[in-house]
């Protein structure tokens, strides 16, 4: 099984070689003239969408109701965005870590934390995301935002966090 | 055991000697039994300074309890049964009498002689003499009161058991195992990402518990002898709620590998894993009973978390816990008969007991932030998780609900207590 993986790498390595000569040759010189001035200004502002504070990729957390999993309909932009987002950008991987608040055992919590990352990580995944991109983990009521015992507090603790490897 | 052939293979080396933490700064006891039993408790003859520490340990032992009154000796002090007039104790109202003698041994030890008295019957209930090394006098004192706790209500004394539990403070989690008072803090395991869920093994020697110091929840197995550890279950998701059967022989772990949070049984070694829920729910925090035939388990599997019964080998769920509010955390009491679990409605969490065969469930609790609970290995107290003072502590309310303490740890917030065997 491995060699055959091997030998259709090699394959399509060499398929890759022989395209590219033919890429340069079918582009004719006057392309990169044309392109040249263009390329300038877009390089300037093609900044990582991801570091875009005015980019829906801002969004790195998808918030619940109390006991609840599934991703709500204010949150699903968001998500696909980032699904967008990782089928375009293969070297980006995310961590979705689940958290919930107080109200549960932790042991229960870690479980709901963890079918909250699975939720998201199956919407990303329906999305474009590659499987090797992405990792749901749980710290259940471990790693509360906010402390009180106030609902102003339980909401922000349950969510899932988006956390892209740098 | 398995385990310590494990050990030399696969073991870690966390912390090469168990570093003493500070002491319990304070113990507050709510209520009283129903029916305290007067006992004197002369201070013993011999060096003076450790039979005064001998005593604090033997009389707070006692008092935590609930179920004893201190008779105060007003100035007698006999060490022998011939020093003794029981005329003198009974008008001072007390039904039995500590009396005793300490004294270093040659080799260094300490050891302490101690006799119990029936005041009334005017007879000796028990003698026996209790040696330990010097920096172990409050175990000599946990013993002694064992000893008048047995003889005075014919249920064996939890003083001498520990307890494990985890500190936090801001990011830093501590596991800790300590004397059932809290005093005695020694630390398994310290560094900056949670720890959940200490499980004693059936004789003591080790913990399991979760540790997220990878990056996510892997149960690990620690001997406390030897602080080497083996990470049981590390598979991909969250690895969590290790429960010992009471033999030792497996142990009961959730796992969220093949989807949602799961049961399955593996060997101490690692060996053997098998998956014994199949919900699709979250089926979570299993507990076997004291026979070793059942697993008690919180599951989501009807809508919202309740407490449900199963074979611990497999096999089909009944659910046990019903009416308003969600239910978590059920651990058996140790002769089989009730369990205790955490119960949270509109008002909060609260430690209830629910008895198997009338299925009527009580509150023990009414603080409204009491969490895992967990029973006395003589099934007499309760270990929780509670709050005061805006911070985590722990406590304990006696089975009856009469008794309660709030145990101040120094400094940070004590979370996941749970209650040790027989030593």
């Amino acid at each position: 099984m491995k060699k055959l993986i091997i030998s259709i790498v090699l394959v399509n390595l060499l398929a890759a070689c022989a395209s590219e000569p033919k890429k340069e040759e079918a582009a004719p010189a006057p392309a990169p003239k044309a392109e040249a001035p263009k390329q300038a200004p877009v390089a300037k502002t093609e900044v990582d969408p991801l570091n875009d504070p005015a980019s829906i990729l801002a969004k790195r957390s998808t918030y619940y109701p109390f006991d609840v999993a599934v991703v709500q309909d204010e949150d699903k932009p968001a998500v696909q965005a980032h699904a967008k987002y990782l089928s375009e950008h293969a070297n980006r991987k995310v961590r979705l870590e689940g958290n919930c608040d107080e109200r549960g055992s932790n042991e229960y919590n870690l479980g709901l934390g963890q079918r909250r990352a699975d939720g998201v990580n199956k919407m990303l995944a329906l999305g474009g995301a590659r499987a090797d991109q992405l990792e749901s983990v749980s710290y259940g009521e471990e790693k509360p935002r906010c402390t009180d015992h106030n609902e102003a507090c339980w909401k922000q603790n349950r969510r899932t966090d988006l956390n892209y490897a740098k | 055991m398995v385990l310590r052939v494990l050990q030399g293979v696969f073991g870690l080396l966390l912390l090469a000697q168990a570093s003493m933490a500070g002491a319990v700064l304070s113990i507050e006891i709510i209520g009283a039994g129903e029916h305290q039993i007067p006992v004197a408790i002369v201070p013993f003859g011999g060096d003076e300074k450790i039979a005064q520490a001998i005593n604090e340990v033997v009389a707070g032992d006692l008092q935590r309890s609930g179920l004893f009154r201190l008779v105060d000796p007003a100035g007698k002090s006999p060490h022998e049964p011939a020093e003794v007039s029981y005329p003198d104790w009974q008008v001072r109202g007390a039904e039995a009498l500590a009396i005793g003698t300490v004294a270093a041994q040659p080799n260094g030890r300490i050891e302490a002689r101690f006799r119990l008295l029936d005041v009334v019957k005017q007879m000796e209930l028990a003698g026996q003499a209790v040696s330990a090394s010097e920096d172990q006098i409050r175990a000599i004192g946990h013993r002694i009161a064992d000893l008048i706790y047995e003889k005075l209500t014919g249920d064996k004394g939890v003083f001498s058991t520990r307890i494990a539990y985890v500190n936090r403070q801001g990011k830093s989690f501590r596991l800790i195992v300590a004397d059932s008072d809290g005093h005695n803090e020694q630390v398994v395991l310290a560094h900056n990402e949670p720890i959940m869920s200490p499980a004693w093994s059936p004789d003591g020697s080790h913990l399991a518990y979760v540790s997220f110091e990878t990056g996510h929840a892997v149960v690990y197995v620690q001997s406390l002898y030897t602080n080497q550890r083996v990470a049981l279950a590390d598979f991909r998701g969250s690895n969590s709620a290790p429960a010992w059967s009471p033999d030792g022989q497996q142990l009961a772990v959730v796992l969220t590998r093949d989807g949602s949070s799961q049961i399955y049984l593996i060997r101490p070694d690692g060996s053997g894993l098998r998956r014994i829920t199949f919900s699709g729910a979250i089926d979570t925090e299993p507990n076997f009973s004291p026979d070793g035939q059942y697993l008690l388990f919180t599951s989501d599997r009807g809508g919202s978390a309740q407490i449900y019964r199963m074979p611990a080998e497999g096999g089909p769920a009944e659910r046990l816990t019903f009416g308003e509010g969600t239910n978590f955390s059920p651990r058996h009491s140790p002769d089989g008969k009730s369990f205790v679990f955490a119960h949270l409605n509109s008002g909060g969490f609260y430690v209830a007991v629910q008895d198997f065969q009338t299925g009527q469930m009580s509150l023990l609790t009414e603080g409204g932030w009491e969490k895992k609970p967990s029973f006395a290995p003589n099934g007499k107290l309760i270990l929780f998780a509670s709050e005061a003072r805006g911070r985590g502590i722990l406590a304990t309310v006696s089975s009856d609900g009469r008794v309660k303490q709030h145990m101040f740890t120094q400094s940070g917030d004590a979370r996941e207590p749970v209650w040790g065997p027989y030593p």
